[in-house]
């Protein structure tokens, strides 16, 4: 989930057209092979660790289908597919880029009984399809916040903040949404629901807060006790490291979660649509599941949480489309540089 | 009439051709309700979605501002959300100034530009191989000191309009066919409803007896009543002209009945003074043909006797026994003449309803038929029993010839006789008379041939007073 230059990217998004295809630049790359000849092409912004026991069971469903599976930053994946490059699915954590690739027409319709079985937010025009729901939460090192009360709304984060800004001072954590494209979604619709947004900024930018371009990095730093908070963490992944590290807890909310769905569609470029149909199928069945069983990824029935049902998941619409205009990232950029980066 | 041969069978009914031409009436009124609410359904939802657009331009332009000269934007978060509510389709827009693209898809021109501020153009084109609606709309912000204008463009693909519309026309579809249905099923409803009358008047003409004349007196609609009044006058007519010729018939009859009686008198006397058997026989035969002639005037006149008398039949009591008794002391002459007996088996009384005169000429004509075909040197039994609870039986039973088979149901019949006459002179009336009276007072003659024994057997059926 780096965003390596999104705003150079945006712009040449109106000129890809134009021109010639630019070498796609991979974090990752494995080949899965099957029995026959069959390779359905999978671009994704998921780490191949998280994705590897979710393609052996496909596999071990479907044997002849091989899966070559490539890794990238949700902006490089928007751009490969905006440029016409042949993948026979792409799944991305960036809803907002997903849903611009179906609306300018880069996507192509599929339907069958999984996709009718999804929840209609869950869908946008048999093009995109959402298979995980994941909040975005606060993760605080236990032991930094001992002498701390856990605040259970936002208020009292902001309060909290307020009266000890020793125990903060440098050490919260959040997404730098310059460079990240899940922290900037994250960010914007929270801006957007809560006003209490740009209070926290502000403060967050007094205290002194380090920026992140991945969620990991800050569970890391929050576990070796760097950080005392890292707000607006992917939080399957802090649940997932939770699980097996007790120096982190999850902060619970109970005002509002903003809630992220991870989403699949078939490229129109796509050779391989039965194969990439049958791979569509096998992530939805995973995101129709009651609890996740092959990967950490929480499926869509996780939006139904008190705190999430506040705002529901971000909708799949054309108002995502108002956050990637330049005219709003710009301003919106600004507004957040101003109020976070106060050096 | 010939040309309802080439009629179909559907449309030879008026019935049927009500309910045809109702049901087309109704298809096509179904068919015209369905297409305009499917119009109306798409025009409704294509200006929903115009005002949508327009909407979500306006918001655009009026968040349109200027700092230091520069024209700044920041798309409103609900211009784009509102646009959800059509349906699931794709959206562009371009905000442009002075014809440069500030922000937006640039390839998304409008294909008509609104002249003055505040005016808005609604096109469809195509762009990006899908139908859209691009709105349009202007604004002049002032950079500065120099006012520039602004186009923004929104535009939205129909598929979510086309869905509504679609639904929206299969739901006005089966509520067409219900109606249709429900149409048809009135229409023919309306069609039998309409035509009770005539098929009551129907069956009031059909149930009349063969003979009855009477005028139809019954409420009919208006339609009908030429009908009903053209229908009794000709009844009238008929009666009248029928009327006539009993009464020249019976009048006829009885002008050759006087002058017959006269030749026969004339012959009788002859007979006396005539001494050669050749001229006696000759005169025997001229006496036994004027015989034969005034019995047939008779029978013509004892016809037109029952026509007249069974229009407004009497409801006298007569006593069958007595009335048999007469009838055949009255014939005991002539039967003598042929050495037939007569037994007469009737103890009365016997009473029923109806006219003397007819019943007596009825009997007496059916045992004269019985005289006059049974051998010399016979029996003829005439026997009044109770056939049952409600009717009495006058059986004449002779030893005669019998009826033959094959003519017998048509022995009624106007002067149709028998076809094992042989040379006897007979005109054919008598069981006609028989029937005719029995008919009008209620009963019946029925004619057999007994399984034992010779002869025929007539029995004269009348219902108990």
């Amino acid at each position: 989930m780096r965003f390596t230059d999104f705003a150079s990217s945006l712009i040449g998004l109106w000129l890809l057209l134009a021109s010639p295809l630019q070498a796609l630049e991979l974090e990752d790359q494995k080949l899965y092979p099957g029995t026959s000849a069959t390779v359905v092409k999978v671009i994704s912004t998921g780490d191949l660790a998280v994705f590897e026991p979710f393609i052996l069971q496909f596999q071990a469903e479907n044997p002849t289908i091989g899966i070559d599976y490539h890794v990238t930053s949700s902006a490089e994946l928007h751009s490969a597919i905006q440029d016409g490059g042949v993948f026979d699915v792409a799944v991305s954590s960036a809803m907002d880029l997903q849903f611009q690739l179906a609306n300018d027409g880069a996507a192509q319709a599929y339907a069958s009984a999984v996709t009718e079985a999804l929840p209609v937010w869950a869908r946008w025009r048999n093009q995109v399809f959402a298979f995980t729901a994941e909040p975005a939460v606060a993760v605080i090192s236990r032991e930094r916040f001992a002498d701390l009360e856990r605040p259970k709304t936002r208020q009292e984060l902001i309060a909290l903040l307020r009266q000890n800004p020793e125990a903060f001072e440098n050490t919260i954590g959040t997404y730098d949404v310059r460079s990240s494209g899940l922290g900037y979604l994250f960010a914007t619709q929270e801006a957007r629901n809560s006003d209490t947004f740009w209070r926290l900024s502000e403060l967050m930018g007094t205290r002194g807060t380090e920026l992140y371009c991945c969620s990991n990095q800050m569970i890391d730093d929050v576990a070796s006790g760097r950080l005392t908070l890292a707000y607006n963490v992917l939080g399957s992944y802090a649940a997932e490291r939770i699980a097996r590290d007790d120096r982190l807890e999850i902060l619970e909310m109970e005002d509002y979660a903003t809630v992220m769905l991870r989403t699949a569609l078939i490229p129109a470029t796509a050779t391989e649509t039965q194969g990439a149909a049958l791979f569509l199928d096998a992530l939805l069945r995973e995101g129709l599941r009651d609890a996740p069983t092959v990967w950490a990824l929480p499926p869509l029935g996780a939006a139904d949480t008190p705190e999430a049902r506040a705002y529901g998941p971000i909708r799949l619409g054309p108002a995502l489309l108002v956050y990637l205009d330049k005219l709003n990232r710009d301003a919106f950029l600004r507004a957040w540089s101003d109020a976070m980066v106060q050096q | 009439m010939s040309d309802t041969a080439n009629v179909p069978f559907w449309w030879r009914s008026i019935g049927q051709r009500l309910t045809i031409l109702l049901a087309g009436i109704a298809a096509v009124l179904a068919i015209l309700s369905w297409w305009m609410v499917t119009s109306f359904a798409r025009e409704a939802a294509e200006r929903t979605q115009d005002n949508v657009l327009v909407a979500s331009a306006t918001t655009i332009a009026e968040a349109l501002r200027s700092e230091q000269g520069t024209i700044l934007l920041e798309l409103p978060y609900s211009a784009f959300a509102m646009l959800d509510a059509i349906g699931e389709d794709r959206v562009f827009y371009r905000v442009s100034a002075d014809g440069e693209t500030l922000t937006g898809y640039d390839d998304l021109l409008p294909p008509g530009t609104p002249e003055r501020p505040g005016d808005v153009s609604v096109r469809t084109i195509d762009y990006r191989g899908d139908q859209v609606r691009t709105v349009t709309v202007r604004r002049t912000v002032l950079a500065g000191q120099q006012p520039v204008p602004v186009l923004v463009t929104v535009a939205q693909t129909r598929t979510g309009v086309e869905a509504i519309g679609s639904g929206l026309s299969q739901t006005a579809a089966i509520l067409s066919v219900a109606l249709f249905i429900l149409a048809v099923g009135l229409g023919a409803f309306a069609a039998g409803n309409a035509l009770k009358p005539l098929n009551s008047f129907a069956q009031a003409v059909t149930r009349r007896g063969p003979s009855d004349l009477r005028p139809l007196r019954r409420k009919v609609p208006d339609e009908l009543s030429p009908l009903l009044i053209a229908l009794n006058r000709l009844m009238e007519r008929l009666g009248q002209s029928i009327r006539r010729s009993e009464e020249f018939i019976a009048e006829a009859a009885h002008r050759v009945r006087t002058p017959l009686a006269t030749v026969r008198a004339q012959a009788e006397l002859a007979l006396h003074t005539v001494e050669k058997d050749e001229e006696k026989k000759m005169l025997r035969r001229i006496i036994r043909a004027v015989d034969e002639s005034s019995r047939s005037a008779s029978q013509l006149l004892d016809h037109a006797t029952v026509s007249f008398r069974a229009d407004a039949l009497a409801k006298d009591h007569v006593d069958l026994a007595e009335l048999a008794a007469k009838v055949t002391d009255g014939l005991a002459p002539t039967a003598d003449m042929k050495d037939i007996t007569l037994i007469l088996d009737a103890i009365g009384p016997a009473a029923v309803r109806g006219d003397a005169i007819l019943l007596e000429s009825a009997l007496r004509n059916v045992l004269d038929n019985s005289v006059k075909y049974s051998p010399a040197e016979t029996e003829i039994n005439v026997t009044l029993d109770r056939l049952d609870k409600a009717n009495w039986r006058l059986i004449i039973r002779d030893q005669g010839r019998g009826f033959s088979a094959d003519s017998l149901p048509e022995l009624t019949a106007r002067f149709k006789r028998g076809t094992n006459v042989d040379q006897i002179v007979g005109s054919g009336l008598g069981l006609t008379i028989a029937e005719e009276v029995l008919d009008a007072h209620g009963g019946r003659l029925e004619l057999s041939n007994p399984e034992t024994g010779a002869g025929a057997c007539v029995s004269l059926i009348l219902p108990a007073a």
